[in-house]
């Protein structure tokens, strides 16, 4: 299948100004970054917080300007794009937050959080928005009467729903979902998933699914890239990643993801250390401080992201 | 039934504080004084019992109804000044005057403030350090220094007084405005906004202004105390309304020298009158702040 989005050597530094006789330092949030997502995949991005994924995600959507690196969308390079040029982009491509009480504005209705990007876009006349917003509210599994509401009266999970919504306005065609589930009850989260599942499959969607919860990208991507420190350690399809985890830092995530089992009990990796900071990032592999089979090759020389196997690609020196 | 289920259940940011707000006693009295006040200041003609700018020289710096030694041509509630007018009556109208000076000098502060805080706060960078470094500037003068010197500079009059008294305001607006502007322009649904494509005019008018407004009335209600002050400050030294006005400032300052021959009311009434409209403002401003901060709100709703 052709790539819908491919990311190449994506860098988002972020400065960090130490004041007048300070040097300037640059916070690595993603470094060097390439990946591809094919059309109507759901791609998933994990790793532990402050990796840089949810960076990643935004800067693909140039929320961020990305520092260096090209963002290509349906061929087209979007990295260098001004506001205005983004603007069709907009329509396009769009985002889920983790946070459902952060995301919405609180002085507005419902009714208005989802037919904004349409007013935005000067989309359909008055009436026409206003049908559209109920069969999307409706679409979400949200009632009518809801509508007119702000978002301060409802649930967590009924909010992310608003939030679903509003994305789906301007009928896109790739999502980056920031962390969907993680803010919400295990109960709601299989109904946010479920209904990420459906939209998916009715709306022809892709998605960049960015999560630490393991169980919930296993259930819903299909391809899956592990990130550690601003850096892609390994990509591979889920099956294969989940059967066969090659990146030492993978394996130690793996074997983190509790077995419903008490029989069955695995070896448990527990990695030592702290995540080093991204001002800083350890030389060499940036995980070889941490990695329980580091060599002194690690500490010296960075390792580039092969293809070990067909389609399942590890940057690690075992390899 | 339906509609009556979304009446119980739906209750706006605005109605809960509203809600807030009348649980807050001081607030309340202090809301209610004020609107005694600019109702009868508005309503000056259906109150006041003679013309106030006509003097009657015989009658002159008589007392009010404390004293039997009243002028016989009528009732003259607070006294005579020293032309002999009633002291009730310019006081009504002098309201008219003071309080107008005190609102257009807000509004010229809270206009300058919005859109120098708003484009400073939102669009950072050089554009803000400009604007900063320009109201640290003003921010170097002492507020009435300031104003006596633009008002110096344009002239005498009470019009000019509004536009000194709005300038010297508007730095402090500029910071209220632009800190709550900072805040809000980090939130998330800020970025979903960036998200959806939306310009940056919207984005302020429609996203930042409004979540940002809490503040900014509240400062704006006890800068109008403030301004109601300085701009009866301002009268009482001569630059703001010139005689024959009945501005309140101006009528303090041009009866103060019989405050010692024994006709004390004709400067106490008038400065009762500021003291009155201000304490009022500053109940209702703090009433506000209360009422909007959801951290002193009860129970655990937000």
């Amino acid at each position: 299948m052709k790539p819908l989005v491919e990311v190449e050597n994506l860098k988002k530094y972020f400065e960090h100004k130490g004041g007048l006789f300070r040097e300037t330092e640059y916070l690595k949030a993603v470094d060097d970054v390439s990946f591809e997502i094919k059309k109507g995949e759901t791609f998933g991005l994990v790793g532990e917080s402050g990796c840089g994924k949810s960076t990643c995600g935004k800067t693909i959507l140039k929320l961020h300007q990305p520092t260096a690196g090209s963002i290509r969308y349906d061929g087209v390079d979007i990295s260098g794009f001004t506001r205005k040029q983004m603007l069709p982009y907009r329509r396009k491509m769009t985002i889920i937050y983790q946070d459902p009480f952060g995301s919405l504005d609180p002085r507005m209705t419902v009714g208005d959080i989802i037919s904004e990007p349409m007013e935005v876009h000067k989309l359909y006349g008055r009436e026409e928005r206003e049908n559209k917003v109920m069969e999307i509210t409706e679409y979400v599994g949200l009632t009518a009467e809801q509508v007119s509401r702000y978002p301060h009266e409802f649930s967590g999970g009924q909010r992310q729903r608003i939030g679903i919504a509003r994305s789906l306005a301007l009928d896109p065609e790739f999502i980056v979902a920031d962390e969907p589930v993680s803010a919400l009850d295990v109960s709601i989260q299989a109904q946010i998933i479920n209904l990420l599942y459906d939209l998916q499959k009715e709306l022809d969607l892709t998605y960049l699914f960015i999560a630490h919860d393991l169980a919930v990208v296993k259930h819903i991507c299909e391809r899956i890239a592990v990130m550690y420190l601003g850096k892609v350690v390994e990509i591979a399809d889920k099956k294969e990643l989940f059967r066969n985890p090659m990146h030492p830092y993978t394996k130690a995530l793996m074997s983190s993801v509790p077995i419903p089992n008490p029989h069955r009990r695995t070896e448990q990796i527990i990695l030592t250390g702290d995540v080093p900071s991204p001002v800083n990032p350890p030389p060499g592999c940036h995980f070889h401080n941490r990695c329980p089979s580091a060599m002194e090759r690690c500490s010296v020389e960075e390792p580039e992201l092969v293809e070990v196997e067909k389609d399942h690609f590890v940057s690690c020196h075992l390899y | 039934m339906p509609t009556e289920t979304k009446k119980t259940k739906r209750r706006t940011r605005t109605e809960e504080t509203i809600r807030q707000f009348r649980k807050n006693r001081s607030g309340m009295a202090g809301l209610i004084l004020l609107l005694i006040v600019v109702f009868m200041c508005l309503a000056a003609p259906l109150f006041a019992p003679h013309d106030p700018s006509a003097g009657n020289l015989p009658q002159r710096l008589k007392p009010g109804i404390w004293s039997d030694d009243t002028p016989d041509d009528g009732v003259y509630l607070l006294g005579t000044d020293s032309q002999g007018r009633d002291l009730f009556s310019r006081i009504l109208y002098g309201g008219r005057i003071t309080l107008g000076v005190g609102f257009v000098a807000l509004s010229i502060a809270l206009a300058i403030g919005l859109v120098l805080g708003l484009s400073a706060g939102y669009f950072g960078g050089f554009i803000d350090n400009v604007i900063m470094r320009f109201v640290d500037i003003m921010f170097a003068f002492p507020a009435l220094l300031l104003a006596l010197v633009i008002a110096g500079t344009l002239g005498r009059g009470i019009d000019k007084a509004m536009i000194a008294i709005g300038i010297t305001y508007s730095p402090q607006m500029v910071r209220v405005v632009r800190s709550g502007v900072l805040m809000i322009k980090e939130m998330e649904f800020i970025e979903a906004q960036h998200a959806i494509g939306s310009g940056h005019i919207r984005i302020l008018l429609r996203h930042v202004m409004p979540n940002s407004l809490a503040p900014i009335i509240v400062y704006g209600t006890l800068m109008l105390a403030t301004a109601i002050l300085d701009a009866a400050a301002l009268g009482f030294l001569g630059v703001g309304a010139q005689v024959p006005s009945p501005e309140w400032g101006l009528t303090l300052s041009a009866s103060r020298q019989y405050l010692l021959t024994g006709a004390w009311w004709a400067a106490t009434f008038p400065g009762i009158a500021i003291l009155i409209s201000v304490i009022s403002l500053n109940l209702l401003g703090d009433g506000l702040r209360d009422a909007l901060d959801p951290r002193l709100k009860g129970g655990a709703k937000l």
